[in-house]
């Protein structure tokens, strides 16, 4: 900026005042402004420079289905009859359980990330895990038109039961956002969850059926799979897209059962520490 | 400016921030526990007792709207606690401390804005961050570009930008309408000189309307002199002086250690 310019406005510069009145929103209802100019950053920063920009949140995981499908088909495609169509059934619970690793993983480093910002502003903190779990959300939102790809690749014809993806997503995002507050809370306390955390997803990612039938499984590990979130949030959407059926009572009882209860214990834990983040960011 | 506060339309003012007995302890020992292990390990071993460290002690004061108050002391007196408490991201261990209405910090570069971002949308981030309407920062968009004369840079990734012009940007938008508590502190004090006299000149306009409440945290005596109408000396965390701005600088400024 050259000086003379600069000098020139600077006599200029009184300016009016102008009337604070309408300026803010009532405290309460800032979140839901912050919460899209933070997810609109991210998207804007995930694709920032790249040529196909959001088209890679198609390709990413179409490519990563069609290296499992070269991989696994011959391996366990066949163990089970009653999948009609192996990389539908390989991409429905990839897309799934990645939206569920990439908010955690996001969410658990939000409250640390945001530390300068805390510091100075007063903000609710809830905002930064749970915005995390939304961008997630988003970044779903276009890896469905990859499993749509799919479909028409292979002529498979969704049914309406098609429509149940809405809930379970949602109930998959809830249980996402009581995880990541969760986890956001431990990580400003204990720096180890972060490395904790990925060890954990590495497990996880082979512990649920998301490549291979549940039926290869020893007995005893079948039933246990009850008991993992992520494959009853993959069984759900499977049914809708894949199985053309109504998720059973049970299995939507178990998926709202874990949202609620996770988001229960996220949402206390993360209370009872928030005002102590201060401290240790 | 010391006679502002000698009038009897001073004395009927209402306070907008209401320090009552604040006392900040920070316990150093449990902040050293930055893994899992050690926590247990000091847990076992029963050494989980704290150091207790009192960055604050019992202060109080009150600074009534329109009034352009200055925060001084020495570095790890407390000064940056106090402000902490006032903006209300740390809660006191004891008393309390009140602010009525909207406060506007002025926020760095790190923080609120993302260096990957341009100027333009940056200021959309911080404007929500601070608590404005959408609407609002649509309406007013130019007057802050024109005020932080940075129109031809609008476009550019923030990264770019010199940590000056950053600063810019941040005054423009926190003084671009009358918040209740401006908060300025040294993040200012990156700016060119022109650009300082600038924010100096909008900062006084801001508190003759007498709707604006200054709080001014500055290592630079002579800008809290020049702006301030009184000064609060906050001194390894007990409140030492508390007063008219010329008397506090003046026994500031004579300290020894």
């Amino acid at each position: 900026m050259e000086p003379e310019r600069t000098a020139d406005k600077a006599t200029a510069i009184s300016r009016k005042t102008i009337s604070g009145k309408d300026a803010w929103y009532p405290e309460g209802q800032r979140d839901g402004f912050i919460l899209r100019q933070l997810v609109t950053k991210d998207f804007k920063l995930k694709y920032r420079r790249s040529v196909l920009g959001v088209a890679w949140s198609v390709l990413n995981p179409l490519m990563m289905m069609i290296i499992m499908a070269a991989v696994f088909t011959r391996l366990m495609g066949r163990a089970d009859d009653s999948i009609p169509n192996f990389p539908l059934y390989i991409i429905i619970g990839n897309t799934a359980f990645a939206l569920m690793s990439d908010s955690t993983s996001r969410g658990l480093m939000s409250i640390i990330e945001a530390s300068s910002l805390l510091k100075k502003v007063k903000i609710n903190r809830w905002v930064f895990p749970v915005q995390k779990v939304l961008f997630s959300v988003v970044n779903y939102v276009f890896s469905l038109v990859a499993v749509i790809a799919v479909m028409i690749f292979f002529q498979f014809a969704p049914s309406l039961y098609a429509l149940y993806v809405i809930p379970g997503v949602f109930m998959l995002a809830v249980f996402c956002i009581g995880l990541s507050l969760l986890l956001s809370c431990a990580a400003v306390f204990f720096r180890d969850v972060i490395h904790l955390w990925s060890v954990f997803l590495t497990a996880w990612t082979y512990l649920t059926p998301m490549f291979y039938s549940i039926k290869i499984l020893p007995e005893w590990l079948q039933s246990l799979e009850r008991f993992n979130p992520m494959y009853l949030y993959i069984t759900y959407l499977r049914d809708a897209l894949l199985m053309r059926q109504a998720p059973s009572i049970e299995l939507t009882l178990g998926c709202a059962g874990f949202a609620v209860a996770m988001l229960a214990i996220g949402y206390l834990v993360f209370r009872r520490h928030e005002s102590k983040f201060i401290l240790f960011i | 400016m010391g006679e502002k506060i000698q009038t009897e339309d001073y004395k009927n003012r209402e306070p907008i921030i209401v320090a009552d007995n604040v006392t900040m302890i920070f316990n150093i020992a449990s902040e050293r526990f930055n893994s899992l292990k050690e926590y247990f390990i000091a847990l076992m071993r029963h050494e989980l007792r704290f150091k207790e460290f009192r960055a604050l002690k019992n202060i109080s004061f009150n600074v009534k709207r329109g009034e352009a108050f200055g925060l001084v002391g020495t570095n790890g007196s407390g000064k940056s606690t106090m402000l902490k408490i006032i903006a209300g991201v740390l809660e006191p261990s004891d008393g309390t401390c009140t602010v009525r209405g909207t406060i506007a910090p002025l926020i760095e570069l790190g923080a609120g804005f993302d260096p990957e971002l341009t100027a333009r949308e940056n200021i959309y981030l911080n404007g929500a961050l601070l608590g404005y309407r959408k609407e609002f920062i649509d309406e007013h968009f130019d007057d802050i570009v024109d005020f932080a004369e940075l129109r031809d840079f609008m476009d550019m990734p923030l990264k770019n930008y010199s940590s000056g012009m950053v600063a810019r940007i941040a005054f423009a938008i926190a003084t671009i309408t009358e918040p209740d508590v401006l908060i300025v502190d040294e993040t200012l004090s990156v700016g060119d000189f022109l650009f300082q006299r600038k924010c100096e000149k909008r900062i006084n306009e801001l508190i003759e309307n007498d709707n604006v409440t200054v709080l001014l945290v500055s290592h630079s005596i002579d800008l809290v002199e020049r702006m301030c109408d009184r000064v609060a000396w906050i001194e390894k965390g007990d409140l030492k002086m508390l007063g008219p701005c010329t008397e506090v600088c003046e026994a500031y400024k004579h300290y020894r250690k």
